[in-house]
């Protein structure tokens, strides 16, 4: 972008592909006017929610995704965060170091995972790796999603289907968000939503900030209305240092880690390069995403 | 009332039947560091009379005789030949979990007194912490939460990565319950499972036996230790054992500290011999706050969770309560550990 901006003029008309890392660089209606031999726009990990693909498609430009790169660690991270969060591992460790420890207490828990009931809120392909793992666990996994998944699936892994989200939230003990983030989507989980949570329930969110009502996360989380959080994703990331986010005792926060492992990476600029070549070829992608 | 004056008096029991005396069990205290738990003292209550530690030594002489049975947690009260001799009544000891490392088996026999562990109580929740340490380590958990509430931050680093765990290999040292329960877990998530035991077992998890613990140690990404501790096991990973690690490679230890040479430990981390290391055990416990291994940025250490849930813990105490029970009522125990 540095050489680009300096040097519009004559490097405008080279540019064939956008290779998108972590949403940058932003593609707005002025920059995709000053590439008139754009093709093709591949954006690195599953989510598109920051891309008007309306507008980019209106230019005659493809998108593409990396949606299997990212599958396989972020079902990882899923189970991490419900395993670091039940078992106090974040709170373990500084005590574990402390200066002022002295003995380990007796009586300091954690939840037992093996047999809990986990419910999952988007059974895509991340969601079905999550009950995959979850089910090795002895977990009762519920879930909810746009549409029911066939019955060989749903038998694989155990999971039984609830049309209604509420169901779900009233039974879990774990409750898991791998939804994208859509108009429909945004805000899912709010206020009332936390109320029919258990309040000894863990809320879980691996998918993006603005699926969960912040505000009233905190609320819900320093009044005991759900037991505690574990997400690797906010709004924004960071988020501000004086948010009452970073306060809570009951949370874990990570940087949006999902799909942050090396081998992954790696996989995401081989499908990245293979999109933009079939673009820049004319060919079809094979991670298109339409509007 | 009784003829002496007294409410209830000893030797006249009062028209109303008292209720038959409930057995002794003697604990070591309720809460903090080792005693049992708060939450269990009700249960416990209604099959025993308790007694604590403290108890049974201001008054030796009136207890001493009551005590039919202790209930260990964490490794106390100790058990020595002392108070052994001190209690001509005792009949069992059920010891919380399942090492049984704190006990002299052959000692306590001696004494014509039977022992239990808890096996079938801790396998789920100790499983489910050997795969929580070997996630929170491939995906520094530990180190991410820091970063997110940093208050240097400013942007998330965009280089910083993890170890993928779907698909690598993972090594279980140990294959007994608690080593298959961390297999069945592992095999969800696609790891490649080799497994070094003192014998081969059949396995419905496609986990591949590995007779010589080198060909596991070289192959393996992750190495998890689940034995117990014996004379045999003892320093079991030592300087020569981290060396034939993958220099990529992380330790995870959810069995004993002893098992492993932590000096060795200590320097593999230090020198890069390997990646990391995640330990719920170490000897001793806490270990001295001026220990290197609380400085070393490559180790997650946790304080001896792999049992703590409170799930876990009241099916522990149900269990060495129905083992108390079971032997105090001449019938077979569930658990029973022998001297061998």
């Amino acid at each position: 972008m540095k050489e680009y901006i300096k040097n519009k003029k004559d490097l405008s008309h080279k540019i064939k592909a956008i290779y998108m890392w972590w949403h940058k660089p932003a593609v707005d209606s002025e920059f995709l006017q000053s590439l008139p031999n754009l093709k093709v726009i591949t954006s690195s990990g599953v989510g598109v929610d920051h891309l008007d693909l309306k507008l980019i498609s209106s230019f005659g430009v493809k998108v593409a995704n990396t949606p299997h790169a990212v599958s396989n660690p972020t079902a990882d991270m899923g189970m991490a965060l419900l395993l670091a969060s039940a078992r106090r591992i974040v709170e373990g460790c500084e005590i574990a170091v402390s200066s002022d420890t002295k003995y380990f207490e007796a009586d300091w828990l954690g939840e037992e995972v093996t047999g809990a009931t986990l419910g999952i809120i988007g059974m895509g392909s991340i969601g079905y790796k999550v009950a995959q793992r979850a089910k090795a666990f002895d977990m009762k996994i519920l879930y909810h999603n746009r549409n029911q998944r066939k019955q060989e699936e749903e038998q694989a892994v155990g999971a039984i289907y609830c049309k209604k989200m509420d169901d779900l939230l009233q039974q879990s003990d774990f409750v898991m968000l791998i939804v994208s983030l859509t108009p429909e989507t945004h805000k899912l989980i709010g206020k009332r939503e936390l109320e029919l949570m258990k309040p000894t329930a863990t809320l879980i969110n691996i998918c993006r900030g603005p699926v969960v009502d912040q505000d009233a996360l905190v609320h819900a989380l320093q009044n005991g209305v759900i037991k505690a959080a574990a997400v690797d994703v906010t709004y924004p990331e960071p988020l501000p240092r004086d948010h009452p986010l970073l306060k809570l005792k009951n949370i874990i926060i990570t940087p949006h880690i999902g799909s942050a492992t090396s081998k992954s990476r790696w996989v995401m600029m081989e499908n990245m390069v293979e999109n933009i070549l079939s673009g820049v070829n004319g060919l079809p992608l094979p991670n298109e995403v339409h509007p | 009332m009784a003829l002496c004056g007294l409410k209830a008096c000893p030797f006249f029991p009062t028209k109303k039947m008292e209720q038959p005396e409930l057995p002794g069990l003697l604990v070591n205290e309720v809460g903090r560091a080792y005693g049992v738990l708060e939450a269990h003292v009700d249960f416990l209550k209604k099959h025993f009379h308790l007694i604590t530690m403290k108890e049974f030594l201001e008054n030796k002489t009136y207890f001493s005789r009551k005590i039919k049975a202790i209930y260990l947690w964490w490794h106390r009260p100790v058990v020595d030949r002392e108070l052994l001799q001190n209690l001509p009544n005792l009949k069992v000891i059920a010891n919380s979990g399942v090492g049984m490392d704190n006990l002299d088996l052959k000692l306590v026999s001696g004494f014509g007194v039977k022992m239990a562990n808890s096996p079938h109580a801790v396998s789920s929740s100790t499983a489910d912490t050997g795969m929580t340490l070997l996630l929170a380590s491939a995906r520094r958990i530990v180190e991410a939460s820091q970063i997110a509430v940093s208050p240097d931050i400013e942007c998330f680093p965009g280089n910083w990565m993890g170890e993928e765990v779907t698909g690598a290999t993972l090594g279980i040292i140990g294959m007994g319950n608690i080593g298959y329960k961390v297999a069945l877990r592992a095999n969800a998530f696609e790891m490649k499972i080799l497994y070094h035991n003192r014998k081969e077992e059949e396995q419905a998890v496609g986990a591949i036996y590995c007779k010589k613990i080198e060909n596991l140690l070289q192959q393996s990404d992750f190495v998890m230790l689940v034995v117990s501790l014996t004379p045999e096991t003892h320093k079991l990973i030592g300087k020569r054992e981290l060396e034939l690690m993958k220099p990529t490679a992380t330790l995870i230890n959810i069995c004993r500290g002893r098992i492993v040479d932590q000096d060795a430990l200590v320097e593999a981390l230090q020198t890069g011999v390997i990646k990391a290391a995640a330990l719920d055990v170490t000897y001793p416990e806490p270990l001295p706050r001026d220990h290197p291994l609380l400085k070393l940025n490559n180790v997650i250490i946790t304080p001896h969770l792999g049992i703590k849930t409170h799930k876990t813990t009241r099916m522990i105490t149900e269990e060495a309560v129905a083992n108390i029970l079971a032997a105090l009522n001449g019938l077979p125990m569930c658990s029973e550990v022998f001297p061998n």
